[in-house]
């Protein structure tokens, strides 16, 4: 049966509320202070490395995201691959069972929109809240790095930056559907919250063990055939890249280091033969298009698992 | 007579074997005060959830202010001003600032929400108390900025769920006269409550749920009539034997029932004095002695009694 009147009634007003309560929120202030202390600490420790390099690199910028110093401090790139599910989980683990929670849900639905715009425009907020702060703090690593070095970037720098920050609100969104699909599922800001950083935890440190211990059982090593070691490692990178935070590693590696040729395993007769020297910017997009693809369909594909459960979950708390 | 402005046909809601609400049959005309009465779970909740769109029937059609609630949702609730039991504000903005959110959603520019939320409150007497958080106001206050905003809304509708639930005595008569002066102003009132009282001295028809039908409907006075066949309760206490054969057999008498600690009698009149006698006649001791006019307590509780509770 068909609903008239737009689903999307509402939406912008409804994110414009959202928005202003997620800017003005402790919550963000202080995350606002953590990741900026991070990303001025990241940059202050690798400069002098940098700056070795400044005369054999020709994108050196971009050397900023990248480095880190020795085994200690990890880059710049390395700490938003941390830091930014945190932020999103923060933006999104509350809104919406804490409608229920306050007794407003019913309320607010009573007034003449649709729910999709509720979702929507709740998502949409802490998809720009995201994105104002991940661009405030791209600015401010490119003013610090520009003030340091003493030279300003390069176009094609400033687009591989552009590319990376857009990858990190994609990445950063992937977290945001996550913590907002618990949020409806579950009723307990405590309990969405927990879940969403168990999920978080297990992509940032054991999923790599689980790969690990999973590729061997579903494709072992045969001795007989050396092509069986090539499938083995096909299978655990397919598995790894199941985790977000492996395509975002993979974008970052192919946006921000230009030498980077491939993102699997490369043969040497592949190599053979090969110009050594940076990509083009628009191979470099075309070698991690499948990653961002993914990325931007987990994104979507979680948000439609989220609205799903949201229409279909009675509105008396 | 006008078009109603609610009918129900056959309203059903079931989760999953349970039937919440049973093939309901419901008519509001325009300007009337509509008390749904029922223990809590008897369905009324879920009654005023499918009549706003938010909850949809397992079968059975609506309609409100002559749209379909499943169908045209939107056109529903921009007339349709709700009032959820247990309403919640945002306890972080101001009661202003969480009208003017609501008014943005009807749709409204900045400067029509202003004005109407300016008379909007001060309608409630919350225009002082509009500038500061909602976190600090109490029930009663949050309960009148509902009542703003469906005034506010323009509805010409409004449908309230257990209006007066957790109200102070003073908040509850302030609220009844509130409701009174809406009913003035022309707008149809449905509200919801298990405080019997309340709504028979406000409503002017009411629908006695249990277990997702409707028991008995229509005007309290006729309610009164039909289910206790007459307006007089008697109370007495006495002490003695075979009291209740005794008053039974007294003229006018309709019913005699054991409430504890005395007899309820039900009567076409007051006859006082013939039963006094009566409980005299039979060796009783009366102590005491109380009639008043049949409350809805009284058509609730005949009404419900044998029936299992749902609550």
């Amino acid at each position: 049966m068909r609903r008239e009147g737009s689903a999307l009634a509402g939406a912008g007003t409804v994110m414009m509320k959202e928005l202003g309560d997620n800017l003005s929120s402790t919550r963000m202030r202080l995350l606002e202070l953590l990741v900026f202390l991070t990303g001025a600490g990241a940059v202050f420790a690798t400069i002098g490395e940098v700056r070795e390099v400044v005369g054999e690199d020709p994108f050196v910028f971009l050397r900023i995201f990248t480095t880190s110093k020795g085994e200690t401090l990890p880059s710049f790139a390395a700490f938003l691959g941390f830091l930014i599910p945190i932020v999103s989980i923060a933006l999104g683990f509350d809104s919406v069972n804490s409608e229920f929670n306050g007794k407003t849900m019913s309320r607010i639905l009573a007034q003449p929109i649709y729910r999709d715009a509720l979702l929507f425009g709740k998502f949409m907020a802490g998809l720009t809240t995201l994105a104002v702060m991940l661009t405030a703090l791209w600015l401010f690593v490119i003013g610090l790095a520009i003030f340091m070095l003493g030279l300003p970037p390069g176009t094609e720098e400033v687009l591989r930056g552009f590319a990376f920050l857009i990858a990190a609100i994609a990445y950063g969104g992937v977290w945001l559907g996550l913590a907002m699909l618990f949020s409806v599922q579950f009723r307990s800001s405590a309990t969405a919250a927990l879940a969403s950083l168990a999920v978080w935890l297990l992509f940032a440190f054991f999923w790599n063990m689980v790969v690990t211990i999973i590729t061997p059982i579903i494709a072992p090593v045969d001795p007989y055939n050396p092509m069986s070691v090539l499938y083995t490692v096909e299978v655990g990178q397919a598995l790894s890249r199941l985790s977000p935070n492996t395509l975002f590693a993979e974008t970052t590696m192919a946006f921000l280091n230009p030498a980077t040729r491939s993102l699997g395993l490369v043969l040497q007769s592949q190599m053979q033969g090969a110009i050594s020297g940076p990509l083009p910017f628009s191979e470099s997009v075309a070698l991690v298009w499948p990653q961002v693809t993914g990325l931007l369909a987990s994104v979507i594909g979680l948000f439609t698992v989220a609205y799903v459960m949201f229409q279909r979950q009675e509105v008396r708390a | 007579m006008s078009e109603p402005v609610i009918r129900t046909q056959q309203l059903t809601k079931a989760y999953g074997s349970r039937l919440a609400v049973d093939k309901l049959d419901l008519t509001i005309e325009p300007g009337e005060v509509f008390g749904l009465l029922g223990p809590n779970g008897a369905g009324k909740t879920t009654t005023i959830l499918m009549l706003l769109g938010l909850t949809e029937p397992t079968s059975g059609t609506a309609n409100v202010a002559g749209f379909d609630p499943l169908r045209q949702p939107l056109e529903v609730k921009r007339r349709v001003g709700y009032m959820p039991d247990q309403v919640g504000f945002y306890d972080n903005l101001t009661g202003v600032a969480n009208l003017r959110y609501t008014a943005k959603l009807c749709g409204f520019t900045s400067k029509e929400a202003d004005e109407k939320i300016a008379a909007a409150l001060a309608r409630v007497r919350l225009t002082e108390a509009g500038q500061r958080p909602v976190l600090g106001y109490s029930r009663g206050m949050r309960q009148r900025l509902a009542i703003a905003e469906i005034l506010m809304k323009g509805a010409s509708i409004a449908i309230l769920d257990e209006p007066t639930g957790g109200l102070d005595p003073q908040s509850t008569r302030e609220f009844l006269e509130l409701i009174r002066s809406l009913k003035k102003d022309g707008m149809t009132i449905l509200l919801s409550s298990h405080m019997l009282e309340l709504v028979q001295s406000v409503c002017d028809r009411v629908a006695l749920f249990s277990q997702g039908k409707i028991g008995l409907m229509g005007r309290v006075e006729d309610l009164l009539r039909s289910v206790l066949g007459g307006s007089h309760i008697i109370r007495i206490e006495a002490h003695g034997e075979g009291l209740e054969a005794a008053l039974s057999a007294v003229p006018g008498v309709t019913r005699v029932a054991n409430e504890g600690s005395g007899l309820r009698i039900e009567a076409t009149g007051d006859i006082r004095g013939d039963i006094a006698r009566a409980v005299v006649g039979a060796g009783g001791d009366l102590t005491m002695i109380d009639a008043g006019h049949a409350s809805l307590d009284d058509v609730y509780a005949r009404f419900f009694e044998g029936l299992p509770n749902a609550a």
